[in-house]
């Protein structure tokens, strides 16, 4: 049983159904970054996908302007407790991407410029869950909010969606990231509440 | 690495800091000890279930099971006008952490330090100074961006401790309105002041910013700017709701 605090009430908002345990709504879009931010112009940004045999498949900014993009609304959930509905991005699906590579790897470690990395299963990536994403709210990503391109993948903490994408590993054997060494959960499921490990 | 439960926790003692910023010093059930930058999420539960959650950083040194944050109360909030006005002493909340591992300082590290805070972004780093204190000889040096001098958290405390300690440097910068002897006009931090009061690039200090986005994006860009690697520039920043 939780403990009762003494007169608190909260405030409550009209969309808790959309809300996952333990988030609160906020109409800002916060940023959360472990450095400085990186300043990456696209005609220096690159997409690599490595399988577990070696084999690199490679997308400059002009290959990726070249293929299909989607406009997908989604809601975003960040492990520090803010959620924010109805985000508009625009992005290529991870299924364009990886539609031509060969792999039986389960895994993918997600590599951004400046060091930072993130792992996630590779069904996770695939079937219109995760995009590269270069518009939000119909304008070109800024780089604080990971510019010219990020990874989205709305259905797991924010964490997860690397900020200035350059590659993805695909890996037979998981390999934790950044915040996965540091406490975070392997997964990060906002709706079964993941947030540390053990959770 | 993270032990998951909730602790309850007791308010014992709460300090005004700011008219804004209210230190409050809680006492959990085996705590395990933290490092200085690691923040604790606390989480109210009303009488009919309803709960908040938020994430405080630690204001001060492990101290057996008693745990200081300081809350800054921010107008319309769920969570901090309850923690920095209601909150009472017995007041039972509940804590689970410590949290995060990246934004911490251990006093292993021999290097020169530069701490920069913008309002609030003082407590994680605040937690380092205080923890130095006692361990480590790492020189350390704090530039603390501030609209006035009302606004500045734990000023007595740095005062002080800026005048015992030579290994300890402390800067203020004033945006709004600076106090009446001080030579530099109010404005924003600019890279004269990082220049004049942080460390040069060769020093290869560690470089801890915290502070609203705006400001640790600015900041952050400096010192990029003037020569620091990086990987040597950690940053938390808090921003929103």
């Amino acid at each position: 049983m939780p403990i009762i605090t003494r007169g608190f009430r909260g405030h409550r908002s009209g969309d808790d159904e959309r809300l996952p345990p333990g988030q609160y709504l906020t109409h800002d879009f916060p940023v959360l970054s472990t450095g400085p931010t990186p300043l990456i112009p696209p005609e220096e940004w690159s997409f690599t996908v490595t399988t577990e045999t070696g084999v690199r498949h490679e997308w400059s900014w002009t290959d990726l302007m070249t293929l299909p993009a989607e406009e997908v609304t989604v809601d975003l959930h960040c492990v520090t407790r803010w959620s924010k509905l109805d985000t508009a991005w625009r992005g290529v699906s991870l299924d364009v991407l990886l539609e031509d590579v060969e792999t039986v790897a389960d895994y993918a470690l997600v590599h951004s410029h400046g060091g930072y990395t993130t792992n996630l299963p590779l069904e996770d990536l695939l079937d219109g869950q995760a995009w590269v994403a270069f518009e939000y709210d119909g304008d070109a990503l800024t780089s604080e909010h990971g510019g010219p391109a990020r990874l989205l993948v709305p259905h797991l903490y924010l964490w997860k969606s690397a900020k200035w994408v350059r590659g993805i590993d695909l890996l037979l054997e998981d390999d934790p990231g950044f915040w996965e060494q540091l406490g975070y959960h392997e997964y990060g499921d906002p709706w079964r509440e993941q947030r540390y490990q053990g959770d | 690495m993270v032990r998951s439960a909730w602790r309850p926790a007791a308010l014992v003692d709460r300090r005004p800091e700011t008219a804004t910023a209210t230190t409050l010093v809680l006492q959990a059930q085996d705590w395990p000890g933290h490092l200085p930058g690691q923040h604790v999420d606390v989480r109210l539960t009303a009488e009919d279930g309803y709960q908040a959650s938020r994430s405080y950083s630690i204001a001060a040194p492990t101290d057996g099971d008693r745990i200081e944050v300081t809350v800054q109360r921010l107008e319309n909030g769920e969570v901090s006008p309850f923690l920095a006005d209601d909150l009472a002493v017995d007041d039972e909340v509940e804590l689970r952490g410590p949290l995060g591992g990246w934004f911490v300082w251990r006093p292993e590290q021999r290097e020169p330090v530069l701490l920069v805070a913008g309002g609030s972004g003082i407590v994680p780093l605040m937690s380092m100074i205080r923890v130095r204190a006692g361990t480590s000889r790492a020189p350390f040096r704090l530039i603390y961006s501030v609209r006035s001098p009302a606004d500045r958290i734990y000023a007595a405390e740095l005062r002080r401790r800026s005048a015992e300690d030579g290994g300890l440097d402390v800067a203020w910068v004033h945006t709004r309105v600076a106090p009446e002897n001080d030579p530099r006009p109010p404005g924003r931090l600019t890279p004269d002041d990082l220049a004049a009061h942080g460390w040069p690039p060769d020093f290869e200090p560690t470089v801890y910013v915290c502070g609203p986005t705006g400001f640790v994006e600015s900041v952050a860009a400096m010192l990029l700017a003037t020569g620091h690697d990086a990987t040597r520039i950690r940053t938390e920043r808090f921003g929103g709701a």
